[in-house]
């Protein structure tokens, strides 16, 4: 296993040890892995390694029953969600979960409609979001269920930068899209990167995470298996086989 | 032709006038009651068997409120004041340890609620009835008759209420976060939500709505420590008869409730009028079972 | 029978003991009190036959007490001499009636709308029976001497404290042993389903609501001998008990007992009516002595959701 050549100083988030069950089965058998400012790693792995757990367990979705989450150096382990969203983590889960009834902006005023957002930062930051995103523009009013999954997914990435997050978990964004949306969603997480924005990116595309991450983690059953830089391995490389079975 | 003629003279016509808007007036004091029964099942899946207390404390809170400062208006601010602040101590004492268990716990532990709210009334106030007194003594000439001022600025206020209310759901950022709780409670957090204490202010909402009700209604009837029972019967008949979670049935429903019962109070004593809303409620249940007032069955 | 079995009707027969033997060595009152918890004990029973294995809570009870109540009271009235098992036939058949009557209407709808319809219909009844005073007396309620335990041709006396109370216990215990019977098979197995997924059980393909009817009839049959043993009683019928206070005070006795244990009710119907006697010879009559009960109660629902006999429940009727 090469070592990662990791950036020096305290890292943004950091998961040390940690072992999470549902109900009686144990999915996380102590994974540590972290994440530097602004830095996008990419967590890799089979269906069903613990990869969406890792992330709720970060989101304070589950509580894990060992082990330790740290942002910026405070530990954070236990905190309810909306503390941690709060603090500057923001969620993108599988499966998008807009609020469908509510129209476009409301889904993105439910992170907009902050304590300390002045009138400018508000415009600023919608101005932003719709830039990115001109077709949630167009579609401001309507409802988010009437949305398209490409346009769904866009949604649900808008709505956690109104947070104006330090990082961003982002749980299988290209999961049913069309090879044009792919495509765009790897721009929005370079540009992200660009912001400073740090990424933790769960994916099934191999590619494409590759391509947008500095590192990259490797899962199986629940544990971290290997991790280096994305530059030191290759798309066919016999670790991808083993771990992917692609 | 003469006993048609006969009939109609005898037909209490100006009765039937005046139980009209007496049943429109009541009607919407009922709407209020119901709306904020209907918003605390909708959004916590909590049957609120305490919410006619909740009415009741209001009435009384009103009558205390009165007495020490002679206002009227003074009253029905402060004691929905003090009836949301109880609410919330409510839910957060004995609603919030309750989270995520069977439904029957919480239809159990509000008609603990209902109970102690009751006994502390009746020991606190004794059991003759209170009345408030009207804050406007002035009559107009509807038709050919004196109908009180109060009583039409008591529906005007109640529709306010209502009015105010879905629109504060519809536009406000706290409404926003209701129904972003109430859709997806997961995410709701995930954004920043504290969706535990949008279920206190739920809660408390719906009790502010219960108590402003309780003092409207103050004038109109009497207060004593069992008018919640009646009135919770009543509004749970209401959310039925108008659709679950239908806002604008809800209002339809206690208006045609109120007014059917208004009526068959000229011909029976009030306390066989309730019969009205039974049957209006066994009708529903046989043949529209998801509402009188809802477009189409489903 | 396993050793299980054994100390449980050992335990059984202990209690039985002493019940029988209560109201030769306690005072009048106390053996009337005693007497009067075993009827609301039947009461909670009944009830906890709904809450308890058919996860239905009812608010309903009172109509089916009350209805009991009268039927026997009619029967006691309008026979000369006052005949017992008249009186309780037509206590059943009122209750049962009554029954039906509800069961057919709120077995419609989901678990909280059931409660609050059962609710409505108990007060339904009581707007009748309060207000027909031509049949029911209407406010004051009915007043009839207590009728002698009869059997035709062979026997025939007076009631005595003692003998009456020993007349309930029979009734009360036959019940229990019923209602144990009757939950433990395939019938109460079915309820139990319902209770715990009631969308499963219908899948399987059990026709639930025809469950429920049943269910909420046997309850109230039960609900209605309470009555007319309380009519037979106390010698009076009052249409406060159709209010919906004694609903209430039914659902306190299942909780502070336990659901689903079917002692617990009775447990529970004791321990109320001991508290309440207690605080108001401490503090007086005009104590509100719900008040502490009440926050009790709420306790009880937060902390110790099994009630106070839940924890013996797998043990007790298993």
């Amino acid at each position: 296993m090469s070592e990662a050549a990791t950036s020096a100083g305290t890292p943004l988030v950091f998961v040390e040890d940690v072992h999470t069950y549902y109900g009686k089965s144990h999915i996380l058998h102590g994974v540590t892995l972290q994440v530097a400012p602004g830095e996008v790693v990419g967590l890799l792995g089979r269906n069903g390694v613990g990869k969406s757990t890792t992330l709720k367990t970060i989101m304070g979705l589950v509580l894990p029953s060992q082990g330790k989450v740290m942002l910026e150096g405070a530990p954070i382990t236990g905190l309810a969600p909306h503390r941690l969203a709060r603090l500057g983590i923001g969620y993108v889960p599988e499966d998008r979960r807009i609020f469908r009834a509510l129209t476009v902006m409301e889904n993105l005023r439910t992170g907009l409609d902050r304590a300390g957002v002045t009138e400018e930062k508000r415009k600023a930051l919608l101005d932003k979001a719709f830039s990115y995103f001109p077709r949630l523009a167009e579609r401001r009013s309507q409802a988010g269920g009437t949305l398209s999954g490409g346009e769904q997914q866009m949604l649900a990435i808008a709505r956690a930068m109104m947070l104006e997050p330090k990082i961003i978990l982002l749980d299988e964004p290209t999961e049913g899209l069309m090879p044009r949306m792919v495509s765009q969603i790897s721009q929005i997480i370079d540009v992200l990167h660009k912001e400073g924005v740090a990424i933790l990116l769960v994916e099934q595309n191999v590619p494409l995470t590759l391509a947008a991450s500095q590192r990259i983690y490797i899962m199986e059953k629940g544990v971290v298996r290997h991790h280096c830089a994305a530059s030191e391995i290759r798309v066919d490389d016999p670790l991808i086989k083993q771990y992917l079975g692609v | 032709m003469q006993p048609v003629v006969q009939f109609f003279q005898s037909f209490p016509l100006d009765l039937l006038l005046i139980q009209t808007v007496n049943g429109i007036v009541t009607g919407l004091i009922l709407a209020l009651v119901a709306s904020g029964l209907t918003l605390i099942f909708g959004i916590m899946d909590v049957v609120n068997f305490a919410h006619g207390e909740l009415f009741m404390m209001g009435a009384y809170l009103g009558v205390v409120v009165l007495a020490t400062t002679g206002n009227f208006w003074l009253a029905l601010v402060i004691a929905v004041l003090m009836v949301a602040i109880l609410g919330a101590a409510l839910q957060i004492l004995t609603l919030r340890p309750l989270i995520g268990r069977d439904p029957l716990n919480t239809i159990l532990a509000t008609f603990g609620i209902s109970l102690i709210l009751q006994n502390f009334a009746l020991w606190e106030f004794g059991p003759v009835s209170r009345k408030i007194e009207e804050p406007i003594g002035t009559y107009f000439t509807l038709f050919y008759l004196q109908y009180p001022w109060y009583r039409i600025v008591i529906a005007v206020l109640s529709v306010a209420m209502i009015g105010g209310f879905w629109l504060f759901l519809k536009y406000s950022k706290f409404g926003i976060w209701i129904r972003a709780t109430t859709q997806d409670r997961v995410m709701a957090e995930a954004m920043g939500i504290p969706v535990g204490w949008v279920y206190t202010g739920v809660f408390a909402l719906g009790a502010a709505m219960a108590g402003a009700s309780g003092v409207l209604f103050g004038p109109l009837g009497s207060i004593n420590h069992t008018m919640g029972l009646d009135w919770v019967l009543k509004a749970f008949i209401v959310v039925v008869v108008g659709g679950m979670g239908n806002l604008g049935g809800s209002v339809a429903a206690a208006i045609f409730i109120s007014l059917l019962e208004a009526y068959a109070s000229i011909w029976v004593s009030p306390s066989q009028a309730v019969i009205v809303s039974f049957v209006v409620l066994i009708l529903t249940l046989l043949f529209r079972p998801t509402g009188l007032f809802v477009a189409t069955p489903k | 029978m396993s050793r299980h079995d054994k100390i449980y009707w050992s335990g059984f027969c202990v209690v039985m003991a002493v019940l029988i033997a209560a109201p030769l060595i306690l005072p009048i009152f106390w053996a009337k009190f005693l007497t009067e918890i075993l009827i609301w004990g039947l009461l909670a029973m009944s009830s906890d036959l709904l809450i308890g294995y058919t996860g239905m809570v009812s608010f309903g009870h009172s109509a089916f007490f009350g209805l009991g109540m009268y039927g026997a009271a009619g029967a006691l009235l309008h026979t000369s001499p006052p005949n017992l098992w008249l009186a309780i036939l037509a206590g059943l058949a009122g209750a049962a009636g009554a029954a039906l009557f509800v069961a057919y209407f709120s077995t419609r709808l989901r678990d909280i709308y059931f409660a609050i319809t059962t609710l409505i219909f108990s007060q339904i009844f009581y707007v009748i029976i309060f207000t027909w005073t031509a049949v029911t007396g209407g406010e004051n309620g009915l007043i009839f001497t207590r009728p002698h335990f009869s059997i035709p041709f062979l026997y025939d006396v007076r009631f005595t404290t003692t003998t009456m109370h020993w007349f309930v216990l029979a009734l009360v215990a036959g019940s229990y042993l019923l209602l144990r019977r009757i939950t433990r098979s395939p019938f109460g197995m079915v309820l139990q389903s319902i209770r715990e997924n009631e969308a499963r059980t219908r899948a399987i393909g059990y026709p639930v609501q025809r469950y429920k009817i049943v269910s909420v009839m046997l309850s109230g049959i039960f609900a209605g001998l309470a009555g007319v043993l309380y009519g037979v009683q106390n010698e009076f019928a009052a249409p406060d008990f159709v209010f919906f206070v004694t609903s209430g005070d039914t659902v306190i006795f299942n909780v502070l007992g336990g659901i689903g244990t079917l002692v617990g009710p009775i447990v529970g119907a004791g321990f109320f009516q001991l508290l309440r006697e207690l605080l108001s010879r401490i503090f007086g009559d005009q104590f509100p002595y719900l008040i502490p009960l009440g926050v009790v109660f709420i306790m009880m629902i937060i902390f110790l959701p099994q009630g106070l006999l839940g924890f013996a429940k797998r043990w007790l009727n298993r």
